[in-house]
Order: structure tokens, then sequence, then C-alpha cells
């Protein structure tokens, strides 16, 4: 057994940031899926001021919240490459900087514009696009956020590969195209082919079943 | 790292932000010298939108050139860069892991549960104020387990969490005194309400967080717009 546990929902976009990390790393660890309807007195032990996944449980300790989890990680298992941050100071408060970047506005933004229809909907597309366009300046003249390798920021915006055409597939809307972002459609490609990445995504076809029907109870529970 | 000449460093923000506040209590931990340039209520300068351009926000750190923006990736910053100087965070991931799930706490839910407090009135304030409590009842919690008996959350001396809520609780302990609300409390938060005494008294907090009297006279300014 794994001295690494990591509680996750097999949809959520967060705990797969920990996924993608500890695989690229090559850090064993044992998989807990929780049902999010139906939380474990575990979970709740182990984070009982959020109650979310995901959870790393190290030796028994228990971390909460992906971008401190990730961190964790990058600072516990030092001699496991690739890092997932750089040497540099600057370059690493960069790197925070894009991942909270993400976390605070384009994941809100698209997440949005996706369960919103109408005018809502488009007004979330709106602020949605003025913030990818600071994501696509920053894009230019590189691979990844991190260089050459997946890095910290990379993971964070990883969602974006993974989910995005499933929502656009369910809406029958394109939230990113390729006139406007063609370097980010470019960064998202180069992710999915990024070594341990992509063996670890949910099946489409599951991910689509799940988020039409999350997007459909929160539709109808819009107020008319 | 040597050290930088005064124009080297410089803290883009305006005295009153909690979150600028952090910043230039790092920088005095570290006894970095810098240039404060106070931005004017109201308006944003050329400085500001220029180095910070996603955000437009205070606080931002400009280093040799460089802009570095929000306030605890600006701390780490601090931390990594002047690192002969006192640590601010703690050197064990586990303890560092603790220390960053709580500041993100105070960003994410608690700083939010404090808005408008001082002037929300019947209800809405009873609800305001149940928050705000069930939060520092989570921090007491949090202070007990991570200071080990010490004085702050990072032992003997200021650390990464504290920076991130001292000044917080800063304004909040005048928000207390302007009457009405009792927030910290010494039966339900004894340890925080000594803590935040001496967060207050620390060298590097001293002439960054203003008395109490000064505090309040800008509650008092808020509450009569």
């Amino acid at each position: 057994m794994a001295e690494v546990k990591l509680f996750r929902a097999w949809s959520s976009p967060f705990p797969l940031r920990i996924v993608w990390a500890l695989e690229v790393k090559g850090i064993e660890y044992d998989m807990i899926y929780e049902d999010l309807s139906n939380k474990s007195s575990m979970l709740l032990q182990y984070n009982p001021v959020y109650k979310k996944v995901p959870v790393l449980l190290h030796k028994g300790k228990p971390i909460s919240e992906s971008l401190v989890i990730l961190e964790y990680i990058e600072e516990t298992w030092k001699s496991k490459t690739p890092s997932l941050l750089p040497g540099d100071p600057y370059q690493r408060a960069m790197a925070r900087f894009w991942a909270k970047f993400g976390d605070d506005k384009i994941l809100p933004l698209i997440w949005e514009a996706f369960i919103k229809q109408g005018k809502d909907q488009e007004e979330a597309l709106i602020a949605a696009h003025e913030n990818l366009k600071y994501l696509e300046v920053e894009l230019r003249g590189k691979k990844f956020l991190g260089g050459e390798t997946v890095g910290f920021a990379d993971l964070t915006f990883g969602w974006l590969a993974n989910l995005v055409s499933v929502f656009e597939e369910i809406a029958g809307v394109t939230l990113i195209d390729h006139e406007k972002f063609p370097l980010l459609l470019t960064w998202m490609k180069n992710f999915m082919d990024a070594p341990k990445i992509r063996e670890t995504w949910p099946p489409r076809d599951k991910l689509i079943n799940h988020f039409r029907a999350l997007r459909e109870t929160l539709i109808a529970k819009e107020p008319k | 790292m040597a050290n930088s000449s005064c124009s080297d460093v410089k803290v883009l923000g305006a005295w009153p932000s909690p979150f600028v506040m952090r910043v230039r209590i790092a920088l005095n931990i570290k006894s970095v010298k810098y240039e404060f340039l106070e931005e004017t209520i109201g308006s944003k300068s050329q400085l500001l939108l220029q180095s910070n351009p996603v955000y437009k926000k205070i606080p931002v750190l400009i280093h040799g050139g460089k802009s570095i923006s929000e306030s605890l990736i600006i701390v780490q910053y601090i931390d990594e860069v002047w690192s002969s100087g006192p640590s601010i965070l703690p050197s064990d991931p586990y303890d560092r892991a603790i220390e960053r799930f709580w500041a993100a706490y105070v960003d994410d839910k608690f700083f939010p549960s404090m808005q408008l407090i001082n002037t929300a009135q019947g209800e809405e304030k009873a609800a305001k104020v149940e928050q705000v409590t069930e939060g520092l009842v989570l921090l007491e919690e949090a202070f007990q387990k991570s200071s080990k008996g010490k004085a702050f959350f990072g032992g003997d001396r200021i650390g990464f969490l504290d920076i991130a809520l001292g000044p917080m609780l800063g304004w909040l302990r005048a928000i207390d005194k302007m009457g009405g609300v009792k927030l910290l409390d010494e039966v339900k938060t004894p340890g925080l309400v000594q803590w935040v005494e001496s967060f207050c008294a620390d060298g590097a907090v001293k002439g960054v967080i203003p008395d109490i009297e000064k505090l309040l006279e800008i509650l008092e300014k808020m509450k009569g717009n």
C-alpha cells in the first residue's frame, strides 16, 4: 500500500491536477474515489473546513486545496523530476500568479458561460475572453507556461484541454475559438500530448453525460 | 542576497489596505529598504496599470524593474529572494502546506466575510457577525495547533500565516472598538486576542499597521458615507 493516498471524484478537474503531478513525477499513490453526493466520513475528517476533493494523505497527514497540494508535492519529492516550479524566484512568482489567475478568473467565467444561457452566457463569454487574452499573450514563444515541460501553471490550466471541448459540445457554443486564441489552442494540444497526461483523463462520453446532466439541473434551478 | 538600493525595491500601495500591509511587513522582516509609492484612493496611476495590467490592483512589488502582484505571492517571493534574512515560511513541507492552506482560507473565505460588516445593519449584520465568528473559531483552532504554545502561528517569530492574517485582525480589532459588536472574544478566541496584540506590537509591524485610533478614524468616515 502506497504511503500517498489521493481522495478524488472521477469527474472533478481539481483532483486531476494532483493525479497529473503524481504521475508526471512518478510518485506511487493509491486513489480513493469519493461520491460527492455522499461524502465519506474519512473525507469529512481530513478536510473539515471545505469538505472537498482533492485531499492528499501523506503518511497519515492530510493536505487540502489543489494549489497547496501541488506545492507540497514539489517540496516533498524534491529529487523527483521534472520540477513543477522553476528555481528562479521571479519565475516561481509568475507561475504562481498565472495558476491563481486561472482559478480566480478563467475557470469561474468559462463555467458561467457553460451553465448559463442567453444574455448571461454572452456576458460570461465576453468576460472570459477578456481574461483569456492575457493568457494568450503569456504563451508567446512558449511551448508550455513552465517552459519546455509541463509545470505548475500548466497543470492548473490543464482542465481547459480536458473539459472545454466537452462543454462546447454540450452547450453548443464555441468557448475558445482558433481565430482569437491560436496559441491557447496549440497549448491545449501540447498539454494533451505531454507524457502521462491523456492516460489519466476520464472517458469523454462519461464526462459528457455527467456535465450534461449537471448543466440541465442548474438551468432548471435558474429563476425564470 | 546583497543589499539593494532603496530605489531597486518599490511597493505600490495604499496604507489602509491589509494586502499592502502584508508586503511591507515581509520586507521589514527581511530589513529590506523600499520606496513606498502611495496610490490615491479612487484613481489608478499609470505605473499601477502598467505593472499590474491583469488585475490593476495594489499591492504590486517592483524589484529591479520586474513587477509581482498578489500579496501572498509577493510575500513568498520576498522570502525566496532575501533568503539570508529570517525565514517567513517554515522549513518543513507539511508545516508550509498548513500555513498556505490557512492563508488561502483568509483570502478566499475569511476576508470576504469581513466585508461591509461595520456598515451593515440589523439582520444582515447579525448574519455577517455569525459568519465572521465561525471563521475566527476555525482560525483560533488553527492557531492553537500551529503555535504550540508560542506567541505566533510561526512560533517565536512572525511567519507567513501571521503576516496573512495579522492585518485583517488588526482592522477587526478596530471594528470591535467601534462598539455594537465583539468579534474578537476573549472567551471564544483567547489565543487570537492575545496574538493580535503581540502581532501589532512587533517591530516589523509597528508603523505599518497604524494605531487603533487612526484606524477608527477611517472606519468612522466609511460609516458616515
